[in-house]
């Protein structure tokens, strides 16, 4: 493959063109149509939403644990508002605004944190894949989906996304390396927030910046301010069109930050300092794109209403559909690990249906 | 059944026409893996395949075992039917996330929504002279993890029918081809049916014992049984062929006939499908079994270098000294 080194780096700065006070760039050429935004803005509240709901019901113990996004919710959106019906998301385990964003029912999502089942969406109704809980090695998935997608002649591309640990993982280069070769159309988000868990970005790579891994498998990067949702949709918008015109991979990193602990169980205390959230707290994506959008007089009182009275009906759904405790099917235990049991499985089955049917009779 | 459709083939044939078969049959299958395009695979497997199918369908990937097995799963979420080359067993291990944590869980993680029907072919095992990382029996690590299907033919006819199952099943297979079995010639007939997934087969009849073997542990057992007929004792033979789903019914139907029983596999013992199935055995034939039932194993020790390999692999004069040792006087 011969390509222009330079035509796959990144800017030197991230792309960003909506600033943290909420005054447009300059590159108004490339802001998103009104439209679009407004509805990037009614998905941010409702994400916004999702993520405080779901935080109050890990403390009422409805949840075992929830992965927060908040002050991911522009990268989250974007992902998902830039892919067409025929299009696959693979979001993480941090990624279900960008689910619910695609579509899918949170109190669905949801399941795999309530301890239901592993996954509770069917992932063919919405193209959203299982949310990965191990790191990357959805990437190799997206790459497969897009490989035989394109095989068939099929126009799908397909939204990878990873965090900024998962780029040490060699299935994370792994799949940037088969994308590249098969120029499959996949577009691999990485949502920098700073941290994995604990640890820092500088402890995580050495790299310029991790859309510079790009580069070494012949994958174009970009870098993207990712509490600025128009630049986030205009840049994963181009990487989308580019790979569905047959131009191959893109790499994204979005610059973010992960306002919450890793998940409730986490303590944040112990590695970073208040003073460092805070100053995050005034980049904020929400608020960042509310004072553009009113001070261009886009944002009506009637759409702020209509956005806020649909969180809150989802948040209603979340809080009913997650406080009903539903007694899962002790045959799933047995019924999917294979299309049909085996023999040893039937009597293990049946092992537990007689443990059952003796509970029950005491 | 005609004789006309007979003819001299190897394993390596054999597993080569079930590819170009199946490919033929589905459109949906493709192949893919490390040098398996116009060089056919290292063991040849794979031959002419990607002239005759095309480089869609039949492709080399970059060298990265993960990669190919984790682009597989995504191919068939999307439709297709993988059938993926592992080159050598030790070199699946990159790939072991892949197939433990997505190949073996989808179906259950979404109860059933996603499926990833694939073939994982692993050329395993030793008894070729190959230098280290190049002869494991990997085939506990697969078969300990649920959701696998897990499949080791010892012959040519089984490989083409056992290979052309595991690509037509609803469930990710992972086809352990003995390397060692690749070229010895056989008589078949490819029209002729084959016992299918999760069946063992009783290969040899025998009264006074039964010798428990699968992939190339096989042939070595059934010569263990010719020499023992020639010497009095009447061994039969059972091939496992496929280890998961496990035909615990034949198996102990084999055992029951004849109250003693040795399993035979080049594994190292501890912790092994040989361990597996002596306790399953054990488990349900305890009644029918006049001694312990004993394991023929390699040792627990890594793959030996070439000039020590015979030490470490399951011999005829093992098996037979262990027969000797199944409590015949107590009887």
């Amino acid at each position: 493959m011969t390509c222009d080194p330079d035509l796959l780096l990144p800017s030197t700065e991230p792309v960003m063109l909506i600033d943290a006070d909420g005054r447009p760039t300059g590159f108004t050429a490339d802001l998103p149509a009104a439209d679009e935004l407004l509805r990037a803005h009614a998905a941010m509240v409702a994400g916004r939403r999702l993520n405080d709901q779901a935080y109050a019901l890990v403390r009422q113990g409805r949840l075992a644990v929830y992965p927060s996004s908040h002050g991911q919710e522009a990268c989250q959106v974007a992902a998902a508002q830039v892919l067409r019906t025929e299009d696959w998301l693979f979001p993480t385990y941090r990624d279900t605004v960008a689910a619910v964003t695609r579509g899918v029912d949170p109190v669905q999502v949801l399941a795999l944190l309530k301890g239901d089942w592993h996954c509770g969406y069917d992932p063919y109704r919405h193209r959203v894949a299982p949310q990965a809980t191990p790191l990357a090695t959805q990437l190799l998935h997206a790459v497969g989906v897009a490989h035989a997608a394109r095989l068939r002649g099929e126009s799908t591309v397909v939204m990878a996304l990873c965090g900024d640990g998962a780029t040490s993982e060699g299935d994370f280069h792994e799949a940037m390396n088969f994308a590249a070769v098969f120029r499959a159309p996949v577009v691999f988000l990485v949502q920098n927030n700073e941290y994995a868990i604990s640890v820092p970005l500088a402890k995580q790579s050495a790299a310029p910046a991790l859309a510079y891994k790009g580069v070494g498998y012949g994958v174009p990067g970009e870098r993207v301010d990712g509490n600025d949702v128009a630049a986030m949709l205009t840049v994963l918008g181009d990487a989308v069109d580019r790979a569905r015109r047959g131009q191959g991979p893109q790499l994204v990193e979005a610059h973010t930050y992960r306002m919450q602990a890793h998940t409730n169980a986490d303590d944040a205390g112990r590695y970073r300092s208040a003073q460092e959230v805070a100053a995050w707290v005034s980049r904020d994506p929400l608020r960042r794109l509310e004072t553009y959008l009113r001070a261009a007089g886009l944002l009506t009182e009637g759409a702020e209403r209509a956005a806020a009275a649909a969180a809150d009906r989802m948040a209603a759904r979340m809080r009913d559909g997650l406080n009903r405790d539903i007694t899962p099917d002790f045959h799933d235990l047995f019924d999917h690990v294979y299309a049909r049991r085996t023999p040893q499985l039937d009597e293990q089955a049946a092992l537990v249906a007689d443990e059952l049917d003796r509970e029950d009779a005491r | 059944m005609s004789t006309a459709t007979r003819e001299k083939m190897t394993m390596a044939q054999a597993l080569n026409r079930a590819l170009r078969n199946a490919m033929t049959a589905d459109p949906s299958v493709v192949v893919f893996g490390e040098d398996v395009g116009p060089l056919g695979g290292v063991f040849r497997i794979t031959d002419g395949l990607s002239a005759e199918f095309g480089e869609q369908r039949c492709f080399d990937t970059p060298l990265a075992e993960s990669g190919i097995v984790g682009m597989a799963v995504g191919m068939a979420m999307n439709g297709m039917r993988p059938v993926v080359e592992m080159q050598f067993d030790a070199f699946a291990y990159p790939a072991f996330e892949q197939v433990v944590s997505h190949v073996a869980k989808l179906r259950n993680r979404t109860r059933g929504a996603v499926t990833v029907p694939m073939v994982i072919r692993v050329p395993y095992g030793g008894g070729i002279g190959g230098v280290e990382h190049h002869c494991d029996s990997s085939e506990a690590y697969y078969a300990h993890t649920p959701g696998l299907h897990v499949l080791a033919p010892a012959s040519a006819a089984d490989a083409y029918g056992l290979l052309r199952a595991a690509i037509a099943s609803p469930d990710p297979v992972v086809f352990l081809e003995p390397k060692r079995l690749y070229w010895a010639k056989e008589d078949v007939d490819l029209s002729d049916e084959v016992p299918g997934i999760g069946r063992a087969a009783v290969i040899r009849e025998g009264t006074d014992a039964t010798l428990i073997a699968y992939g190339p542990s096989v042939p070595v057992a059934l010569d263990a049984a010719e020499i023992a007929a020639q010497e009095g004792r009447s061994l039969q033979v059972v091939d496992v062929r496929s280890i998961v789903p496990f035909d615990d019914d034949t198996v102990c139907a084999a055992v029951r006939s004849t109250g003693r029983a040795v399993v035979v596999a080049e594994a190292p013992g501890f912790a092994s499908v040989a361990s597996e199935i002596v306790a399953r055995v054990t488990e349900r034939c305890f009644h029918s079994l006049a001694a312990p039932v004993r394991r023929v194993t390699g040792f627990d020790i890594p793959y030996p270098p070439p000039k020590l390999e015979h030490l470490q692999l399951p011999g005829v004069d093992r098996i037979l000294d262990t027969v000797d040792d199944l409590q015949w006087e107590d009887s």
